[in-house]
């Protein structure tokens, strides 16, 4: 099986705050892998590097065979134009933990921006995929509806079709349930599931340790800038070697 | 042990809804009367006294040259706003810019053309010939590919729109600026993410956000160019304010024709306070 995602030695800080330490990271095609750490242990900074959201300082990270931002010459990395890191981009979806839904434009509008401006995909094509989309997310009758108008699992829930509007070959979520309502959790979790069967590679943050025994291919646990301890979730949740694993899910279970 | 039955006030009809009664304000009903006499006041003194000279009024009202002029003013005012904030558009990205050089730019601009006064800056460009009675284009301190006399080039109507618009530019700056950081930043990240070209970020996701808080500030400034536009009148441009002026000096009907001036105003502004009302009503779609 091919690799879809591979970090290299990933360093990062911001000022003298060293975020990343050196994270060496492999996801597979068709794989499904959750994150799980302390807050400020930099899984959002991590996630963020796997679509150059946030530039390394040191180290590689390679998303279906790309290498992400640069272009290698020799043993040098040189910087790509920013239309080919978009271009990039257009690989990989990603579903923040605000939604970031586009306000002032429609939920049809927000799900066809990307494939018509980034993709240059034609309307006639685009028009079906968002009907298609936002079918599978369950919010066919929301089409027209602002997104103000939705309630925050409803919101995510387009997040979710607007991220998959790219036909991404991976799917990055960073927390997506941690701004609902309790009751609105079941719903986005629900969705991501069903992604996650029909064989869509996807990095999942989040703090529902049952969602990660159910649908994890495999769970990783990230402490102060490195990934401690990864195994299937079997083992790291219920037998971690790790006493700092083992500290933290304590708090979390 | 049986609670003593409470004996309600007053007899509730099961059949019948309580009707309310609203409570009277007769301060507020004195207040609205006292207005009400001043307003009468104010009329009958407009009316009245025969100074004001209503028949000259609607004499001049729709006079050719007055109409002409108020064609002129707003002329300046479209100029001046839609110059100053393309450009002002343009000094709030530099300004927002990562690069050093383009941001100090953009930040002594504003300052300088925020500084001297309007008046002042539409003097300096009518008289820009004294200091420069040639302009050309060409290298900097090397050898020119165009060159023209300065008069020519710039005539009363192009100093005007000139200081109008770099003046404008100024202010224009600040707000762009103002708008494009009240778009929360996640918005920036998500079109990012989603892989869309930058102008494309800019024109369709962040500028229309923006509008929101730019509108209402750029409504002040047009409302406040359009009477601002008076002061070119030292440069004998026929504007509203000169062409009155011109009339009244020749017959005499001074209020009569400051009182023209002053509808005039007042109908434009009108206009354009109705023209904002929808455009915010535009911008703020998908709010609320
Ligand atoms: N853009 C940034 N600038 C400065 N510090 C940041 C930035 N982003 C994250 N950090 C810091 O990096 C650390 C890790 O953050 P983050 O990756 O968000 O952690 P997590 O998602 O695990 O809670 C935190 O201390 C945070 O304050
Ligand atoms: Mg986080």
């Amino acid at each position: 099986m091919s690799s879809m995602v591979e970090l290299r030695g990933v360093h990062k800080s911001f000022g003298s705050l060293h975020v990343l330490r050196g994270v060496d990271l492999d996801v597979r095609q068709g794989q499904v892998l959750v994150i799980v750490g302390p807050s400020g242990s930099g899984k959002s900074t991590l996630l963020r590097t796997i679509n150059h959201l946030e530039k390394v300082d040191r180290g590689s990270v390679r998303v279906d065979g790309d290498l992400l931002g640069y272009r290698q010459v020799g043993d040098r990395l040189h910087e790509l134009p920013e239309r080919e890191v978009l271009r990039q981009r257009t690989k990989i979806g990603f579903v923040f933990q605000a939604f970031n839904l586009f306000p002032h434009l429609t939920v049809r509008q927000n799900l066809m921006e990307a494939p018509l401006s980034a993709q240059r995909r034609p309307r006639t094509e685009v028009e079906p995929l968002a009907e298609r989309l936002l079918a599978r997310v369950g919010l066919a009758d929301k089409a027209d509806a602002y997104p103000r108008t939705l309630s925050g699992g409803q919101q995510q829930r387009v997040a979710i079709a607007r991220a998959l509007a790219l036909e991404p070959k991976l799917l990055l979520f960073d927390e997506p349930t941690s701004a609902l309502d309790p009751e609105l959790v079941g719903e986005v979790l629900d969705v991501i599931k069903d992604l996650a069967r029909g064989g869509t590679t996807m990095i999942v943050i989040t703090h529902e340790i049952g969602f990660a025994r159910e649908v994890a291919d495999s769970v990783a646990f990230m402490d102060a800038g490195l990934i401690v301890e990864l195994g299937p979730p079997a083992q790291l949740l219920d037998n971690p070697t790790h006493e700092r694993t083992r500290a933290f899910l304590s708090k979390v279970l | 042990m049986t609670l003593p039955e409470v004996q309600s006030p007053v007899h509730q009809d099961a059949e019948r809804p309580l009707e309310v009664v609203t409570a009277r304000h007769p301060l507020r009903w004195l207040a609205a009367a006292c207005v009400l006499v001043v307003l009468a006041m104010v009329a009958s003194a407009l009316v009245t006294n025969p100074a004001w000279e209503w028949d000259v009024v609607g004499q001049y009202l729709f006079a050719p040259s007055v109409v002409r002029s108020v064609l002129l003013t707003l002329e300046l005012t479209v100029l001046g706003i839609g110059l100053g904030f393309a450009l002002g558009t343009v000094l709030a990205l530099m300004r927002l810019s990562a690069n050093r050089l383009l941001s100090s730019v953009a930040w002594g601009y504003v300052w300088l053309f925020r500084s001297v006064p309007l008046i002042l800056q539409l003097l300096f460009w009518y008289n820009l010939a004294l200091l420069y009675p040639r302009l050309s284009v060409g290298v900097p301190f090397g050898p020119a590919f165009f060159d023209f006399g300065t008069m020519d080039l710039i005539g009363p109507l192009t100093a005007a729109v000139l200081g109008l618009a770099l003046h404008q530019a100024a202010y224009a700056a600040e707000i762009v600026r103002g708008g494009l950081l009240s778009v929360d930043h996640g918005q920036r990240e998500a079109a990012a993410a989603l892989g869309l070209p930058p102008a494309r970020r800019l024109f369709r996701i962040i500028l229309p956000q923006a509008m929101r808080t730019i509108v209402p500030n750029a409504g002040n400034e047009i409302i406040g160019l359009v009477k601002g536009t008076s002061v070119v009148y030292i440069m004998a441009l026929p504007e509203l304010f000169y062409q009155v002026q011109v009339i009244y000096n020749r017959n005499g009907r001074v209020m009569a024709l400051l009182l023209v001036a002053a509808i005039w105003y007042l109908i434009l502004t009108t206009i354009l306070s109705i023209v904002q009302h929808y455009v915010e009503r535009f911008y703020g779609r998908g709010r609320a």
